[in-house]
């Protein structure tokens, strides 16, 4: 296929995937700073919000101030951060239409949908936390078609998998930086002295990655910090875990490998991170340092992005 | 000006017989249904995403074409005619570009002024004595075909470059299948689908000798931003290839590779939905990102079709329009079929001066112009506006054509008010290959939407209807 053909495939699916995360980092946003101040103590929420997002550098050149009301516009629907939920979809959607005959119907149908629902209900951003509440449900349903329909409708042949790859890719990121963000709430065991605090700020971690139910399921445990790291980086039955996402991003490369004929640098570097995340136990982790482990693996995620743009997008 | 033919009612009060079954249907049918039916219609054109952009349009940069859903309907044996003048229209097309840019023997027999030709700016140097692969110049043509009555079929204009449109025959078609299956149940109406399949069939015909057992076809687009670009996008996928950019492609040794994701790989032939000045920056343009810096060396080497070839715009000038009718008689030895717009070439001073003189009655048109735009509609304009373009024209006579106010013929159609007849054009598709040409039974039909305008560009309020042929 064409390399602007894969490129576009790749981009798009990054695009819909970060959408979703930003709503999802919003909605567990507003659940935490919705709770009285006892119960999550004096951080800003707004501010984490922000980081996780990877542009409170660019926001307070804009804002004076991180809360609910800038935050959400500025992550929602500001034009001018190039990763607002609107420009996220704007930008997906024009990756869509320049690789349409790439894409199923079902796949142009739901990112042109919700093009033009963005233009025609959200245009003005929203005036009530109902109406907010109604966005962000739009837009995750919006990733969960897409995905829908690239799971059920598309070819399994390298389109598929330039998709696929760049669903995970972001993944990865999105997740690591959630960890990043957080880690100083996420102490080993031994360390660990924490109150009610905390609790919402764990509970806040799992629900920004879809995985609060999750938890309960794998661990049959009240919420640990040690269990949450646990799940999110190396429990690979959650989609969402970093070791799941490199699972994924493994195969993918492989399958691209075989139906090309030739193995490259994308390959071997994504299976070096994934046979370091196999070999890891939260112990080792803890010792070397969270904080470390996820900058490692943030940089290692984004080198691999390179790679493979180098490999096979240009 | 003249009554306008009415496609469908006979005056006192008969129907054509193409249009029987159709207002049988449209007395059962209640308004609201049919009213229904139109918003329907006009969703599914949302979804599916088909919109063209209007330049210098900053408001909306993509838009809806309005969908008439009361087709415009025509028998076999009408559309026999046409094909046959069609046919013979585009071969004649073809043997004057390839006479143009070779032998020259038309300009020798005195039929095209010299001048008209190598003073025009359409005219491409670059490709005189150029062997195009199997002499193909014109692959597809769009001609554009009026009515005033009903025996004789009148050419408007050629469109001998890259002419569109063809996505909203195809598109139209099943909209109106998807909502009509009754109305079609009552008529046998001749298939379009197959226009792909014979797009791409004419196209792998055409590959140069250089090329595999398999020529790869690619379609080149300008981009996402193009007002065409829904078209290009839905011919690759219909034709089930690549949809490129000028940055996709390379040139290497004459040779022409598209970059994928396993390394290049040749093109033999590129359907090229680009202009002629923006194709290779090194030939034409140099400040165009579209095109492809070296291509045109390509096509000189022979590795390469492009089509339509390059230098196709000197047969379908508006000033070499009017020579038509001489043009098929010179290289066929046939009477032409389909008749031309009696034409005032304003270059000559006896056709100006009538012109100057006539031009509340007359249509004016830049030489070069397209799209509908530039154009003097006489009887429709102010008396400030015939004003200001007489000084136009007689500033740059050689820059325009007039002619009569063609009465078009009407359909009826779906307006505030109810049915009412409308204004109407046909844009056909002749496909041009190694071996044939082929057209497909209909094309375009662009309908004015506006009462009493002629106007049915798209870019200026005109809309789209089905157009039937009647398999009898």
């Amino acid at each position: 296929m064409l390399s602007r053909t894969a490129e576009n495939l790749y981009w798009l699916a990054r695009y819909v995937e970060r959408a979703e995360y930003l709503a999802r980092t919003i909605d567990a946003t507003l659940r935490v700073t919705a709770l009285p101040a006892a119960y999550i103590g004096k951080t800003n929420e707004w501010d984490s919000a922000l980081l996780t997002a990877g542009v409170a550098a660019s926001f307070y050149q804009a804002y004076e101030e991180a809360n609910e009301h800038n935050v959400v516009e500025y992550l929602s629907f500001s034009a001018n951060n190039p990763s607002s939920i609107r420009n996220c979809i704007e930008a997906a959607r024009l990756n869509s239409r320049s690789v349409r005959t790439a894409l199923t119907s079902e796949m142009w149908d739901t990112i042109n949908s919700a093009w033009i629902e963005l233009q025609a209900v959200w245009s003005k951003g929203t005036s009530t936390r109902e109406d907010l509440a109604k966005f962000l449900r739009f837009v995750q349903e919006t990733s969960l078609r897409f995905d829908g329909s690239a799971y059920r409708t598309m070819l399994r042949n390298d389109a598929y998998w330039f998709s696929r790859m760049g669903v995970h890719l972001e993944r990865a990121d999105n997740t690591a930086r959630i960890l990043d963000v957080k880690y100083h709430v996420l102490l080993p065991e031994e360390e660990h002295v924490g109150g009610p605090l905390d609790f919402y700020q764990w509970s806040s971690i799992l629900r920004s990655v879809s995985a609060l139910t999750a938890y309960h399921w794998v661990y049959r445990e009240t919420l640990k910090p040690w269990l949450i790291a646990d799940l999110l980086i190396l429990n690979d039955t959650l989609p969402r875990s970093l070791a799941s996402c490199y699972g994924n991003l493994v195969r993918n490369l492989d399958q691209i490998g075989v139906a090309y004929g030739r193995q490259g640098p994308a390959q071997r570097h994504a299976r070096g991170i994934r046979n370091r995340l196999e070999h890891s136990n939260m112990n080792d982790i803890f010792q070397h340092g969270v904080h470390e482990f996820i900058q490692e693996f943030i940089a290692d995620n984004s080198r691999l992005g390179e790679i493979i743009t180098k490999q096979y997008l240009i | 000006m003249a009554v306008a033919f009415d496609e469908m009612n006979i005056p006192g009060g008969d129907l054509r017989p193409a249009y029987q079954e159709l207002a049988r249907w449209l007395k059962e049918t209640p308004p609201e249904a049919l009213e229904y039916r139109r918003q329907e219609a006009e969703l599914l054109f949302r979804r599916i995403g088909i919109t063209f952009a209007v330049y210098g349009d900053s408001e909306s940069t993509e838009r809806l074409i309005p969908f008439d859903v009361i087709p415009r309907i025509m028998s076999g044996k009408e559309w026999a005619l046409l094909e046959k003048g069609l046919k013979q229209r585009v071969r004649a097309l073809n043997l004057f570009l390839r006479d143009i840019y070779h032998g020259r023997d038309i300009l020798r027999a005195e039929i095209v002024p010299d001048d008209l030709i190598f003073q025009n700016p359409v005219f491409r140097p670059e490709m005189n004595g150029q062997q195009v692969p199997h002499d193909v110049y014109v692959h597809i043509a769009g001609i554009d075909i009026v009515r005033v009555d009903a025996e004789d079929f009148i050419v408007l204009e050629d469109n001998a470059r890259t002419p569109s449109g063809v996505s909203y025959m195809l598109e139209n078609r099943e909209i109106m299948m998807r909502l009509f299956p009754d109305l079609f149940a009552r008529h046998r109406v001749a298939p379009v689908e197959r226009y792909p399949d014979e797009l791409l069939a004419a196209l792998r015909s055409v590959a140069p000798q250089s090329a595999s057992g398999e020529p790869t076809v690619a379609l080149l687009t300008p981009g996402v931003y193009n007002s065409a670009y829904y078209e290009h996008s839905f011919l690759a996928d219909k034709l089930g290839i690549e949809l490129v950019e000028g940055r996709d492609l390379i040139v290497k040794n004459n040779e022409v590779f598209m970059r994928t994701t396993e390394g290049v790989k040749r093109v033999d032939v590129i359907y090229r939905r680009v202009d002629d000045d923006f194709l290779d920056p090194l030939t034409f343009r140099p400040d165009s990102v579209l095109g492809v810096p070296g291509l045109m060396s390509a096509y000189a080497a022979g590795n390469i079709t492009l089509a339509n070839a390059v230098g196709t715009g000197i047969a379908d000038d508006k000033a070499i329009y009017s020579y038509m009718p001489d043009i098929v008689k010179f290289y066929l030895g046939e009477e032409p079929i389909l008749k031309n717009v009696p034409t005032w070439r304003c270059r000559e001073p006896k056709d100006l001066a009538y012109v100057l003189d006539n031009l509340g009655e007359l249509v004016v048109k830049e030489v070069h112009g397209s799209g509908g735009y530039g154009m003097l509609i006489g009887p429709a304009a102010t008396k400030a506006t015939i004003e200001a373009f007489r000084e136009k024209l007689k500033r740059e006579p050689e820059g325009f054509i007039a002619q009569p106010t063609l009465a078009l013929s009407t359909c009826p159609t779906c307006t505030a008010s109810g049915l009412a007849p409308r204004h109407v054009d046909l844009r056909p598709f002749v496909l041009t290959g190694s071996k044939s040409t082929t057209i497909v039974p209909g094309g375009l039909t662009r309908v004015a939407l506006k009462e009493g305008s002629l106007v049915v560009n798209s870019s200026q309020g005109g809309g789209t209807k089905d157009t039937w042929i009647l398999d009898e």
